[in-house]
């Protein structure tokens, strides 16, 4: 598959899409953990939901 | 589970654990066939291989428009029926709009320099996607400058509806205004200009980006969420320790 003469103009086109597309994830993922771990601490610390059920129960 | 039911955050939570799985497995697989149909297509004859960019950055164009259209129905369900979960499907949605939006106006000035000799032109149709861009960094910057999630919620989704004047302003600009971008090819009175050989990949391309975004925004309104909880649990842990000093107090004083 040849690019032609604006092959770094598509290359970087894409890569930047990808970049981006990673950072996102990345991010939300990185996000997800540290919510979890502080909602873990909460809990250990004795805070309690009203309802009585856990912070991270997620069913 | 009926409609209703997911205004409740805990069943929402439960039913994105279920869901987010099959949502990323059907977002790769269509991903991947959108690239290779993207690598697939002949050269244009008149763009050469740059065609190929197309297919990237016109999905995102297209999401940068629509997620903000997402936005403005939950600003409608925050203002108006007050769901519980509007203003976190709205605050989820923002970094990622942004995210669609700074890819469009990259991809556009790096098609834009081969094509037309220039990355930028203060043209309606670049000028009004840079207006979206900042008016997502101002909205990402008002949720986290007020402190009370329900009057940031209020001011966001006020100042969202007011954004979305620009929707239709960005979609038919190229055709009030004299521009440098080209006018509609896929969405327009008379069907698609597009040949099938370069319709059917973009059309894929930008099926997956959209569940792309479906992916990510469900998974990041389940954090809006756990992150409300952390703050619900926060202010009732400091709520107790300052029940607790008030009784110590209370009962060092003398009779």
């Amino acid at each position: 598959m040849s690019l032609g003469p604006y092959a770094s103009f598509i290359v970087t086109s894409y890569l930047a899409a990808a970049l981006v597309v990673a950072l996102l994830i990345g991010w939300i993922a990185i996000d997800y953990r540290s919510l979890r771990r502080r909602l873990r601490a909460l809990e250990e610390s004795g805070v309690a939901r009203r309802s009585g059920r856990s912070a991270t129960d997620m069913t | 589970m009926t409609l209703i039911d997911l205004a409740n955050p805990t069943r929402f939570l439960s039913l994105t654990a279920r869901l987010l799985p099959f949502l990323a497995a059907a977002t790769t697989i269509l991903l991947l066939v959108g690239l290779y149909l993207s690598a697939a297509v002949p050269d244009d004859y008149q763009q050469g291989a740059t065609v190929k960019i197309m297919f990237i950055h016109v999905p995102n164009a297209w999401l940068s428009m629509f997620v903000w259209a997402v936005m403005s129905a939950s600003a409608l369900g925050t203002l108006v029926w007050r769901h519980p979960l509007a203003d976190v499907a709205a605050k989820a949605a923002a970094p990622i709009g942004a995210s669609f939006t700074f890819l469009a106006l990259v991809t556009g000035s790096l098609w834009g320099r081969p094509m037309w000799g220039t990355y930028w032109e203060w043209d309606a149709r670049l000028t009004s996607v840079l207006i979206l861009f900042l008016m997502y960094l101002g909205l990402m910057a008002l949720w986290r400058a007020v402190e009370d999630p329900t009057r940031a919620a209020r001011a966001a989704a006020v100042l969202t509806l007011v954004g979305a004047v620009n929707l239709p302003i960005i979609k038919f600009s190229v055709d009030w205004w004299n521009t440098l971008h080209q006018p509609a090819s896929v969405f327009r009175m008379g069907g698609p200009t597009l040949d099938r050989a370069f319709l059917i990949p973009l059309l894929v391309m930008a099926l997956a980006f959209t569940l792309l975004f479906i992916t990510l925004h469900v998974a990041a309104m389940r954090n809006e969420i756990l992150r409300r909880r952390v703050r619900s649990l926060q202010m009732m842990q400091a709520r107790a320790a300052s029940n607790d000093m008030s009784a110590a107090s209370t009962a060092s004083q003398p009779a």
